[in-house]
């Protein structure tokens, strides 16, 4: 118990005093996860939506891999991604390995087929409630797949978040492709795993709860901007 | 709009589904004006049959042929399904959509869409969001985004079953008057009052078959199959 309330107290304390490095680290955090959640949401939101309404030969072996995709463990990937970045891999050369952006890269393949999958479930139900009619009004595609997302955004939101979340909290990946540098690649999850290791707990904890904080934060953020509750249910 | 009258012949159509048929074989030949309505049992096909001739149903056999280009007909059609089907959009959104895809300009559909408003009786619940609105209404929006195109051919699948008097009498005030401005409707109904009150012609079906076609006068005053005396007498036919 102690440790949970000095945990507690550390956590008031950094924020309190406004200490630098928490701000780094809690910046950069935001920063990789954030960039990971647009460009995943970007591929991901489209490739779920198109996956419910088209019909081709190996649908449903594709969407068995991508539900399988979502448990994709966070080390193997960053094993994998370190591998490619290295200086002996493919794109060695591009000298990325310990950068925020490896750490972008790994997080975006371990995010895509969560928020894919589902899009994807969402997708399918609010396509079969339109399908009839859009097919009716003899809709291009393009402006089906679009009617869809627009409609089902709320639905989106909540892929997208759960997204954000996995990317936020995740630390296997991150911490072999960023390598937790102080000052390059720390973020708060690699701070509380070198922190725990270093047996500091009180600080740990403190950083743990600034990062329970920041995910209710940005949830709520996103919530209130994009009005879920004001416009009430359909 | 003046366009060249469109009609439509069906030349021994088939629609089969899991290897039985629902469908045909039927010929059939409409005309360009009135006011058709496809009377039947259910599981006559008279659904398949309206979605054959929007061509949103796989024909196995036969073909339909219209008097103007097929890139122009799914232009000119709309379709009005039994259980309307309401975008998750504000009224106003759900009238404007059908313009907005044709990409018509946003004054005009803005204005159109108030006017097609009023005509429905929906002009206090522009800002509703649709999908809560009441069955009656949710079938006055349906109508109304199905005209709001001004299409040359409307298809109507039961619009007022599960509809009470009034929003019955409504809906049947804005076909007619859509008919007046020169759309061509062909409706599926149980309702042997409405048939009465509103077809110029009748089309009956009966396990996939067309067993009459012809003007209303003379099919409710003498049909010439036992089957349809049978139907319009209100005995069971299967």
């Amino acid at each position: 118990m102690n440790e949970i309330w000095a945990g507690v107290q550390e956590a008031f304390r950094l924020i309190f005093i406004l200490d630098a490095d928490l701000i780094e680290i809690t910046l950069r955090s935001l920063e990789v996860s954030l960039t990971a959640l647009v460009i995943a949401s970007a591929l991901a939101l489209p490739f779920g939506t198109w996956l419910a309404i088209r019909r081709f030969r190996y649908r449903r072996f594709t969407i068995a891999v991508l539900n399988a995709l979502m448990g994709l463990p966070p080390v193997v990937v960053g094993l994998v991604v370190y591998l490619l970045l290295s200086r002996s891999g493919p794109f060695g050369v591009m000298g990325l390995l310990f950068t925020p952006t490896a750490m972008i890269i790994a997080q975006v393949i371990i995010i895509t087929p969560l928020i894919a999958s589902i899009t994807h479930q969402a997708m399918r139900e609010l396509w079969s409630e339109y399908h009839d009619l859009l097919i009716s009004l003899n809709t291009t595609k393009r402006q089906r797949v679009v009617a869809l997302i627009w409609d089902g955004r709320r639905t989106l939101m909540t892929a997208a978040l759960a997204g954000f979340g996995r990317a936020i909290g995740e630390v296997g990946a991150i911490m072999i492709v960023g390598g937790n540098i102080d000052h390059a690649t720390r973020v708060l999850t690699t701070a509380i795993a070198l922190e725990t290791g270093k047996g500091d707990f009180a600080l740990a904890l403190g950083l743990g709860f600034v990062l329970i904080t920041l995910t209710l934060v940005v949830n709520l953020a996103i919530h209130a901007l994009s009005r879920t509750e004001q416009e009430g249910t359909w | 709009m003046v366009s060249p009258a469109i009609s439509v012949c069906l030349d021994s159509v088939v629609v089969k589904r899991r290897g039985k048929t629902v469908l045909g074989p039927v010929d059939l030949c409409l005309q360009a004006d009135g006011f058709t309505i496809v009377l039947g049992p259910n599981g006559a096909g008279k659904t398949t049959l309206l979605k054959v001739l929007h061509g949103v149903e796989r024909v196995s056999r036969g073909s339909v042929q219209w008097s103007i280009p097929n890139a122009q007909v799914r232009e000119a059609q709309a379709y009005v399904f039994q259980s309307p089907i309401m975008l998750r959009r504000s009224v106003r959104q759900n009238l404007a959509y059908p313009l907005q895809l044709i990409g018509i300009d946003k004054a005009e559909i803005a204005s159109r869409v108030v006017d097609w408003a009023q005509k429905t009786g929906l002009q206090d619940a522009l800002d509703f969001p649709a999908p809560r609105l009441s069955g009656g209404e949710k079938q006055k929006l349906a109508l109304g985004r199905a005209l709001i195109r001004m299409p040359k051919v409307l298809f109507l699948d039961e619009p007022c079953a599960n509809l009470d008097g009034r929003s019955t009498r409504e809906i049947e005030e804005l076909l007619y008057d859509a008919t007046k401005a020169g759309t061509r409707i062909i409706m599926t109904t149980h309702d042997l009052g409405q048939a009465r009150r509103l077809a110029d012609s009748v089309l009956f079906l009966m396990n996939g078959a067309l067993h009459e076609h012809g003007a209303a006068s003379k099919f409710f005053a003498a049909p010439s199959t036992s089957e349809a005396q049978a139907f319009l007498n209100g005995d069971i036919i299967e």
